[in-house]
């Protein structure tokens, strides 16, 4: 509780530090502008048009439609990287026989192109939630997976014996000396596991869905509608971008406040 | 009575003789210092008696009530802030959380740390605030047996006499044991009932030295004199590679 406080109230000054940020997407907005200039309404429509076409569509019922299954195959996905990743890496991290033999899979999980994840699930699952969720949880699984599995791996010994030193019971023990330390590794593999997620969510949906916002994007494409494909890209950037700086990377920050 | 009795002791580490037939008793109330040199096998020796390390041959009984221990390298939680990494060992006694906050503020300040610092994090500390805090922790504890390695190695002067005075007053009233080591033979002499002196490869116990004067009562003449005496000793000349004429 102390905690939630702490970051609401360093949440202003974390927002006026990010004037920086801020200015760089104005500079980037500002080259798209050029590029509009220079290639013509069809490549690249302006900044304004997309914006107007994006509150325009904001006002519609079916769009948020759309985002709401997005959301939920995106979340869905994560959650279950989140639980499963999340134990079965700090198990892994116990046993060097189990983080051992872990390893390939790991390799294999990670080097494994989505797009080939997609095709595989089609065909396992065929058209549908269930795809887009499987190809979520393959892609973000892992980096949780090993996050959860490094901080259990580097424990250190020293501080286990200091433990020991001063009869701390066990659950001091896991509050204060290993859940800080496995936290510190696990909470940025969440925050990347998630950014994974919301990315191949909306290539899992324009190649095996016919709703969501991947699907909204492929139909798009095909009617050669680009400011709503624009639309559509910075809704999906504009939430990742709320989600990583406005939400986590505060919480982050506190977490992480005794890191060098 | 509390004692510590480590009989015949030796250990390994992997093929590595590190310690060899290591015997003395610890009675309730002494200061032991085991004086050697770096690499002797003297934190090997700590940890063995405190029960951080598993005993392979010989014996080591400790029947002392409460013991804690203040490690070479602070061993402080990176994620807590001074005055929580204080309280550690309070809290896991069971005392409430804003006496044992208090107890930690109190015994922090009287360890030369300041009120600022109170919030800061291990990785804001310089080494010689580390070891106060260390050192602090397992002080504050008011243990029966303490066990301290080398604390005072990166601190300067004034701040290692004003600890050891702490140290010298709580002895003084025979309110502590403690298995004291270093390297540093005046320290040594300043705080010990008795002193071991380990020579290494493998640590073993090559000589004996008893202060019969009162810690209260010692003073830098005392502590000059007697630390000449030991430098003349042709035992500790060899152990610690010494090269001085006096
Ligand atoms: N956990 C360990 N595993 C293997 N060797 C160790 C371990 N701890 C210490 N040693 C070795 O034991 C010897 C004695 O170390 P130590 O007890 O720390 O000496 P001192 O405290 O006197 O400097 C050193 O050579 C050191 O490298
Ligand atoms: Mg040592």
């Amino acid at each position: 509780m102390k905690f939630i406080l702490k970051i609401l109230k360093d949440f202003p000054a974390y927002l006026w530090s990010g004037w920086g940020a801020i200015a760089s997407i104005f500079l980037f907005i500002a080259c798209w502008d050029v590029g509009n200039q220079i290639y013509g309404d069809l490549v690249l429509p302006a900044p304004l048009e997309t914006f107007k076409t994006l509150a325009l569509m904001l006002q519609d019922d079916s769009v948020w439609e759309q985002i709401d299954i997005t959301l939920y195959r995106a979340f869905m996905g994560f959650a279950i990287s989140l639980v499963f990743g999340s134990i079965l890496g700090l198990l892994a991290g116990f046993f060097a026989t189990a983080s051992m033999m872990s390893r390939p899979i790991v390799t294999i999980l990670v080097g494994m192109p989505p797009i080939a994840w997609i095709v595989l699930a089609m065909i396992w699952f065929g058209m549908g939630d269930e795809t887009v969720i499987f190809t979520v949880v393959v892609a973000s699984f892992p980096i949780i997976f090993v996050g959860a599995l490094q901080g259990t791996r580097t424990l250190e010994d020293n501080l286990k014996e200091m433990g020991e030193s001063f009869n701390l019971p066990w659950h001091m023990k896991f509050m204060d000396i290993y859940f800080p330390h496995i936290f510190s590794y696990v909470f940025p593999a969440w925050v990347s596991g998630l950014g994974m997620s919301w990315k191949i969510v909306v290539m899992a949906e324009l190649l095996a869905t016919s709703d969501g916002i991947g699907a909204s994007l492929a139909v798009a494409r095909s009617q050669l509608d680009t400011p709503t494909a624009l639309a559509l890209v910075v809704i999906m950037i504009g939430s990742l971008m709320f989600i990583e700086y406005i939400i986590l990377e505060p919480i982050k920050r506190e977490v992480e406040l005794w890191r060098d | 009575m509390e004692r510590l009795e480590v009989s015949k002791l030796n250990h390994h580490f992997g093929f590595t003789e590190i310690l060899r037939d290591i015997n003395f008793n610890l009675e309730k109330g002494q200061v032991l210092s085991v004086v050697g040199p770096s690499g002797g096998g003297k934190t090997t020796l700590l940890h063995l008696c405190a029960d951080l390390l598993d005993v392979e041959e010989g014996s080591v009984k400790n029947s002392f009530v409460t013991s804690s221990f203040a490690f070479q390298e602070g061993r402080l939680l990176p994620w807590k802030n001074v005055i929580d990494n204080i309280s550690l060992g309070l809290i896991a006694k069971g005392i409430k959380r804003k006496i044992a906050t208090q107890m930690s503020q109190d015994i922090a300040l009287k360890f030369g740390l300041e009120e600022d610092d109170f919030d800061k994090f291990p990785k804001d500390l310089s080494g010689g605030m580390k070891q106060r805090v260390s050192f602090a922790r397992a002080l504050v504890v008011k243990p029966s047996l303490l066990f301290l390695d080398e604390p005072f190695s990166a601190l300067d002067i004034g701040l290692k006499q004003e600890l050891q005075s702490i140290l010298i007053d709580m002895i003084d009233k025979k309110e502590i044991t403690i298995l004291f080591i270093t390297h540093d033979i005046m320290e040594a002499i300043r705080l010990s009932d008795k002193i071991l002196l380990l020579e290494a490869d493998p640590g073993h116990i090559v000589k004996e030295f008893d202060y019969i004067l009162p810690q209260k009562e010692r003073d830098d003449k005392f502590v000059y004199e007697e630390t000449a005496k030991i430098l003349q000793d042709e035992t500790v000349i060899n152990t610690f590679e010494l090269n001085i004429t006096l």
